[in-house]
């Protein structure tokens, strides 16, 4: 118990997420006319507020549980035999259908983090993705498997030439990423609704803007039916596999580590670190690329100008919360994926907006960045294993 | 920002190569003029082009024939850039790189017009309005930067006062009050980017980018559950009124564009220049940069770094959220969910674009003003080119002047470091 009151990471996780869904809850309540009515004869009937507020708020949370891991009374309906096992885990699949894209954008982040570079163009290279694997999938009509790899390979490389671009900018000219970075989402989103109105590109007879759907040979395979889980979430484990071992065994990733923690003495020793952040950039922007080739060739299935969604900017945020590891990307890739997957529920089931969940997001993320704040407020004791602020607090 | 350069490490570099950078662009500047005579001249129909005064097709304008235009400043950029590529005149490098871009600008106008009519004061209104929340959005970026405290959650920003804005004045029945509540709703996101970036040393980019999603689910949620619901109560708030002045109202061009404006035009052009004073002439304006470029040299002559960087981080919210009133009480009449649309990001660009000054940052946001305007004309007369790519122009404009190939940007030196009184 001493252990867990001072300021571990999982301490602080726990606390954020406590917090944010304090707050949230308190917005559910402040904007719900009805409710906010009771608190007008609080001091008559303080229990009609609170009783009032309570119900409001489980119902809300209660739903957002049931959408993002399952409702127990379909559960037990399937026992019974009522219902299909597919509706039973409809919610998780659809937990994890959110969360795939968000892990490979959120690698893309984390890894990029830990070679000092700061990659908010997740966005953009997801962009990329999307258009290059969309365009690949409905283009070259080749034979099953070959053509998803194909499409895949497409994305990877749309998304690292959109990172390399950073990259060698910085290597070159000192330019920051962060700025550059910015740029480039915005120009790819443009590029994107100017591609998807082409002709050629434009679905034939429609008028508005979206593509051809993406061959059915190479859309990521799926279960089918309520279940809209693909081999993305496989994919995306497989790669943080493939990150951790990139980071933490192989020479380039010791290069990354190097540079991230002094780019000075990185360069002393002898490893170049130009090549080192251009070559970063590929490999960043290449995962975000297969980010949104997942999104295009498991969800979509077509172009269009919103295609990506926000995958690149939550990505950032998955990256924060996962504290730059790996699997800890994941984790928070997942974590987001069930707000996402709960909030579509809690939407339709109590009529709560959908926003609450980026609301949440975001508060999570701000308590998990600042932890003296975190510790300040709940009296929490030091603690040596609180390294997100200080790797964070570089710039 | 933070630049933490490779160049920086490497050699020093011997000294004036025969290819400097004036050169550089000499050459670029002939092969695009070249390319405009003759591209856009052998497009462009052999008709007239007409710029008029007024807002119609009627009355006085300048004309010239398209085809001839289009070589005509083409040919014009070509010699900018002939000249700069001789060396000649080195003091004046700029002006030239300037007059070259305008005359290919100029040389692109004339292909696109020739045959149709682009109605001046129409475009110039335009392009002022489009740049009016980017104008105010650039200049908080100048007050926080300068200061040492990046700010990219000016969109959050916007996007917050364009809410306070549209809520407050249309429960108060008055667009001052709806004003003043604007102010607010920036200087809240402005407080909490304070607060985490000098009090609890968060990475300011992180920040900031967090605050823009905090900011887009919070207005985002109150528009759904309060003003979807309920737009009569709390979503229409009453619109800025346009103040005419006589006399100066009626000169041609200029008079309509800034003598019959709402009060937020006038507020910009006062801000910028009362900005660019403060920075340069006042106590408050040497601490600001003071701090900003040097922190631990400033606190020993006994400034207060992180007090200044509070004040500076809070009066740039002033100023974004008044420039997000512009979306809700001046463009159009009511919130909707993220109405600003990365406005925010475009005034980044504008303040980066104009290297960290308040001139600069007006000058960078009327010219991305005019790419946004001239998108608009040009898909309305049905111009084959898209909008989308003129739309670019900002992102890449900024992309190139950060890269260095038209002068190097150099953020103040402390910018985005936070200061730890050791």
């Amino acid at each position: 118990m001493k252990r867990f009151w001072s300021a571990n990471n999982f301490t602080l996780t726990a606390l954020s997420m406590l917090m944010a869904v304090v707050i949230g809850g308190v917005l559910i309540i402040i904007s719900d006319a009805t409710v906010l009515a009771k608190f007008g004869y609080f001091t008559a009937r303080p229990s009609d507020a609170f009783e009032s507020s309570w119900l409001l708020v489980s119902t809300a949370y209660a739903d957002l549980l049931k959408g993002a891991l399952g409702d127990p009374a379909v559960f037990s309906a399937w026992f019974s035999g009522e219902a299909t096992w597919q509706q039973a885990f409809a919610p998780i699949s659809e937990t994890l259908t959110y969360a795939a894209p968000l892990v490979f954008t959120g690698l893309s982040v984390a890894l990029a983090f830990r070679g000092g570079l700061f990659n908010i163009g997740a966005q953009g290279q997801a962009v990329l993705g999307c258009i290059a694997a969309g365009v690949a999938g409905f283009t070259f009509g080749l034979p099953i498997a070959l053509n998803l790899i194909v499409a895949v390979v497409a994305g990877v490389l749309g998304g690292a030439l959109w990172g390399f671009i950073p990259g060698l900018l910085k290597a070159r000219t000192g330019a920051h990423e962060v700025i550059t970075t910015i740029m480039l989402n915005y120009t790819a989103g443009l590029f994107l609704a100017w591609l998807v109105i082409q002709q050629g590109i434009q679905a034939p007879g429609r008028s508005d803007a979206i593509s051809k759907a993406v061959a059915e040979s190479a859309q990521l395979p799926s279960p089918g039916g309520v279940l809209r889980v693909h081999l993305g979430i496989i994919l995306a484990v497989l790669t943080t596999a493939g990150v951790a071992w990139l980071l933490n065994k192989s020479a380039f990733g010791f290069e990354i580590r190097a540079v991230g923690a002094n780019p000075h003495a990185a360069k002393t020793a002898g490893i170049s670190v130009a090549k080192t952040y251009v070559l970063l950039m590929a490999v960043a922007g290449g995962l975000a690329g297969f980010g949104g080739a997942t999104q295009v060739l498991g969800t979509a299935h077509a172009l269009t100008p919103s295609v990506a969604g926000n995958i690149g900017f939550d990505g950032l945020l998955v990256a924060l919360l996962g504290r730059t590891r790996p699997w800890g990307t994941l984790f928070a890739a997942l974590l987001f994926g069930a707000l996402r997957a709960g909030g579509n529920r809690m939407q339709s089931f109590s009529g709560i907006s959908l926003e609450l969940v980026t609301v949440l997001q975001a508060l999570i993320v701000i308590f998990i960045a600042a932890p003296a704040l975190v510790k300040a407020i709940f009296r929490l004791r030091a603690s040596r294993a609180t390294g997100l602020g200080a790797s964070l607090a570089k710039g | 920002m933070s630049t933490t350069t490779v160049e920086e490490m490497a050699e020093v570099t011997a000294p004036e190569p025969f290819w400097s950078r004036q050169r550089h662009l000499g050459v670029a500047l002939i092969l695009i003029g070249g390319l405009a005579a003759v591209v856009f001249g052998s497009l462009a129909p052999s008709e007239d082009a007409r710029f008029t005064l007024s807002e119609d097709s009627a009355g006085a304008a300048l004309a010239i024939n398209g085809q001839f235009g289009a070589v005509l400043f083409g040919l014009l950029t070509a010699a900018a850039g002939g000249v700069l590529l001789a060396g000649l005149l080195k003091r004046w490098s700029n002006v030239f790189l300037v007059a070259g871009i305008l005359s290919f600008l100029l040389s692109f106008l004339c292909w696109q017009v020739a045959g149709e009519f682009m109605p001046l004061v129409d475009t110039t209104d335009g392009t002022l309005e489009l740049a009016l929340p980017l104008i105010l959005g650039a200049l908080a970026g100048v007050l926080g930067e300068r200061s040492g405290v990046v700010n990219v959650a000016i969109e959050g920003q916007f996007l917050m006062g364009a809410f306070a804005g549209a809520l407050v004045g249309t429960m108060a029945g008055s667009v001052w009050a709806g004003l003043l509540s604007a102010a607010v709703g920036g200087v809240i996101i402005a407080a909490i980017l304070a607060v985490m970036a000098i009090r609890y040393l968060v990475d300011q980019v992180v920040v900031g980018i967090v605050l823009n999603l905090f900011a887009l689910g919070i207005t985002g949620f109150l528009y759904e559950r309060l003003m979807q619901p309920n737009a009569q109560e709390y979503n229409q708030p009453p619109q800025m009124p346009e103040w005419r002045i006589p006399g100066l109202a009626d000169i041609p061009v200029v008079g309509p564009v800034f003598f019959e404006a709402n009060l937020l035009v006038w507020i910009a052009l006062v801000l910028v220049v009362v900005i660019h004073f403060g920075l340069s002439r006042t106590r408050w304006g040497l601490r600001t940069r003071a701090v900003g470029e040097h922190p631990t040299a400033a606190d020993t002559v006994g400034i207060r770094v992180r007090g200044l960087r509070y004040l500076n981080v809070l009066l740039g919210g002033v100023v974004a959220g008044i420039g997000g009133a512009y979306f809700t009480l001046v463009a159009t009449g009511s919130f909707t969910k993220n109405m600003t649309a990365g406005a925010g990001f475009i005034a980044l660009a504008a303040l980066i674009f104009g290297r960290f000054t308040p001139f600069g940052a007006f000058g960078a946001a009327l010219f991305f003003g005019f790419a946004q305007k001239l998108a608009t004309y040009l898909s309305a007369i049905g111009s084959p080119v898209p909008s989308q790519f003129l739309n670019m122009l900002p992102y890449l404009a900024t992309l190139i002047a950060v890269a260095g190939l038209v002068g190097r940007v150099r953020a103040p030196a402390a910018d985005g470091q936070p200061y730890i009184k050791g």
